[in-house]
C-alpha cells in the first residue's frame, strides 16, 4: 500500500531518518466537523498504523496551516506535542467550510562519499541539501516531496475551499466536503498543480481499524475529470488518501517529485 | 338596525366560509414520557418535504430559545446539528429564530402544531411528507415521517409513532 510513499510522509512529518521509517498514516482527527453555531474545535494529529488510534507519534506542526472560508489564516490555540498526538483548538468563528492542512515540502537526497564509499542521506530545503551535499559527491540522487494532510471543518452552511492549485489534493465537485451521510454517494476530484489527475489510484478507509479484523479500504481510481465517487457504508470518520510521482519539480536538484495527499472526512449516521 | 343585521349576515357567511372551501392541514406531534435518570426535552424540527427530499416548509423548531447570554438567535443553537436531518436538508440554510415557527421546548405531551396558511399556500399540487425529527441531550435520535398528497381529496388523519424519541405524529388533512 504505497508504503514508499507513506514513508516519505512519515519521514517529513517526523523529520525521521529515511531508513528507520516505516510505513504509517498521518492523519488530522477533528472532534467535530459540523457545527450550527461558533464553537472552539479540537483536533488531534498524529501518525501510526491503526486509523484514528495515536499509538505511534505525534505529528509536527510546523506547517500547520488553518485557513477561513474568506481565505484568511487562522492561528491554531493551545497547541501541544505530546509522546503520541499533536493537539490544537480552532476557533471556528465565522459561516462555511474551514481548512485545517498541515503542509510539507522538502527534499530528499542520498549520496555516496568520495572519500570513504559510505551511503549518505539528508532532508531540507533545495538551499540546506545544497549546503549539506558534497560538491564531490557520487551518485547523487534528490526527490522532492510535497504532501498535504488536511481535514475540514463547516460552520452552518458549507462553503467550497478555495483550490490550492499546487501539489496533490482534494476538491468538492459540488458537493460539500462536510455534507457526507451514510448510504449517500459522494464525489470528489483529485488535482495536481490545479489540473485533473486522472488514472490515479485513491484509498478510502473507515477508522476504527483496530475494531476489526481486516483493514477493508476500499481503492478506487479516478477518472478523465480526476474524480471518484463513494457511496459512504456507514457512518464514522474516513481517511481519504492518494499518491503519486512525476518530474515537475520546482527544485533545481530533484529529478523526480513525490506527491501525497490525505483527508479525514465525517460520515454521518 | 334591520338593515345593518341582513347586511352583516353575508360578510360574516363569508367570512367563516371562505376558509371551509379551502383545503387544510393541521399536524400535533407527540413528546413522550421517558424514564430516565436524567432527562431533556428534546429538540424537534418539523417540516414538509418534496418528492425529491427538498424542503417546502420548516414548521416547528423548537429548542433553547432562551437569549440569557444577549445571544438573539438563543442558547441552543449549537446543538440545531444534531437535528441532522432538518440540519442538512435547510437548518442550516436558516436564520433562527424564526417568526411564528421556532419556540421553546416542549414537555411531554401532545402538542398541537400551527401550519400556518403560509405553509399550505404555498405548496403545489403533488406528493410530500410530513417529516419530524427530535434529538434529546444525553438520548437519542428519531425521524418519522407521514406521506400525504396535497390537495387533499378526501377528509383524513393519517397517523405515524415514534419508537423511542417520537410518540405519536397525526396529520389532519381535509379537502
Amino acid at each position: 500500500m504505497n508504503t514508499a510513499l507513506r514513508t516519505i510522509v512519515l519521514a517529513a512529518a517526523l523529520g525521521a531518518t529515511l531508513g528507520a521509517a516505516h510505513a504509517h498514516n498521518a492523519w488530522l482527527l477533528p472532534s467535530t466537523t459540523v457545527l450550527s453555531k461558533p464553537d472552539t474545535v479540537s483536533v488531534d494529529a498524529a501518525i501510526s498504523n491503526d486509523l484514528f488510534v495515536a499509538n505511534h507519534a505525534a505529528m509536527r506542526l510546523d506547517n500547520l496551516l488553518i485557513t477561513a472560508p474568506d481565505g484568511s489564516t487562522v492561528k491554531p490555540e493551545a497547541q501541544a506535542q505530546l509522546k503520541h498526538r499533536s493537539v490544537f483548538d480552532v476557533n471556528v468563528g465565522a459561516p462555511g467550510t474551514y481548512r485545517i492542512a498541515v503542509v510539507n515540502a522538502g527534499g530528499f537526497a542520498s549520496w555516496k562519499d568520495k572519500a570513504t564509499g559510505q551511503q549518505k542521506r539528508a532532508r531540507g530545503t533545495s538551499e540546506s541539501l545544497a549546503k549539506e551535499i558534497p560538491a564531490d559527491a557520487q551518485e547523487v540522487t534528490v526527490t522532492q516531496s510535497v504532501g498535504r494532510i488536511e481535514t475540514f471543518v463547516t460552520v452552518g452552511k458549507p462553503s467550497a475551499p478555495k483550490p490550492i492549485g499546487q501539489g496533490l489534493e482534494m476538491v468538492s465537485t459540488g458537493g460539500a466536503l462536510t455534507d457526507l451521510a451514510k448510504g449517500e454517494k459522494a464525489t470528489f476530484a483529485l488535482h495536481i498543480d490545479g489540473q485533473p489527475a486522472r488514472d490515479l489510484e485513491v484509498t478510502v478507509t473507515a477508522g476504527n481499524t483496530q475494531y476489526r479484523d481486516q483493514l477493508a479500504e476500499v481503492k478506487l481510481k479516478t477518472d478523465d475529470k480526476g474524480q471518484f465517487s463513494v457511496t459512504w457504508p456507514a457512518a464514522g470518520m474516513y481517511w481519504i488518501d492518494a499518491s503519486t510521482k512525476d518530474n515537475k519539480t520546482t527544485m533545481p536538484q530533484a529529478k523526480e517529485r513525490r506527491l501525497s495527499y490525505a483527508a479525514t472526512v465525517e460520515v454521518m449516521p | 338596525m334591520q338593515v345593518r343585521y341582513s347586511l352583516a349576515l353575508p360578510a360574516v357567511a363569508a367570512l367563516f366560509g371562505a376558509p371551509a372551501l379551502a383545503a387544510g392541514l393541521a399536524a400535533s406531534i407527540e413528546v413522550p414520557r421517558l424514564n430516565t435518570s436524567e432527562y431533556h426535552r428534546p429538540y424537534v424540527a418539523a417540516w414538509i418535504e418534496r418528492a425529491d427530499n427538498s424542503v417546502a416548509a420548516t414548521v416547528a423548531v423548537w429548542y433553547d430559545v432562551r437569549t440569557r447570554t444577549n445571544n438573539p438567535e438563543g442558547e441552543g443553537t449549537k446543538w440545531l446539528k444534531d437535528l441532522r436531518q432538518w440540519w442538512r436538508r435547510t437548518g442550516r440554510d436558516l436564520e433562527m429564530p424564526i417568526d411564528g415557527v421556532t419556540g421553546a421546548t416542549k414537555p411531554a405531551g401532545k402538542h398541537p402544531i400551527n401550519l400556518a396558511d403560509a405553509a399550505t399556500a404555498k405548496l403545489a399540487p403533488g406528493a410530500y411528507k410530513f417529516v419530524v425529527e427530535a434529538a434529546r441531550e444525553v438520548g437519542g435520535r428519531e425521524v418519522v415521517s407521514i406521506p400525504f398528497q396535497w390537495p387533499p381529496t378526501k377528509a383524513e388523519q393519517p397517523m405515524a409513532s415514534g419508537s423511542s424519541e417520537l410518540g405519536e405524529i397525526k396529520l389532519e388533512l381535509k379537502p
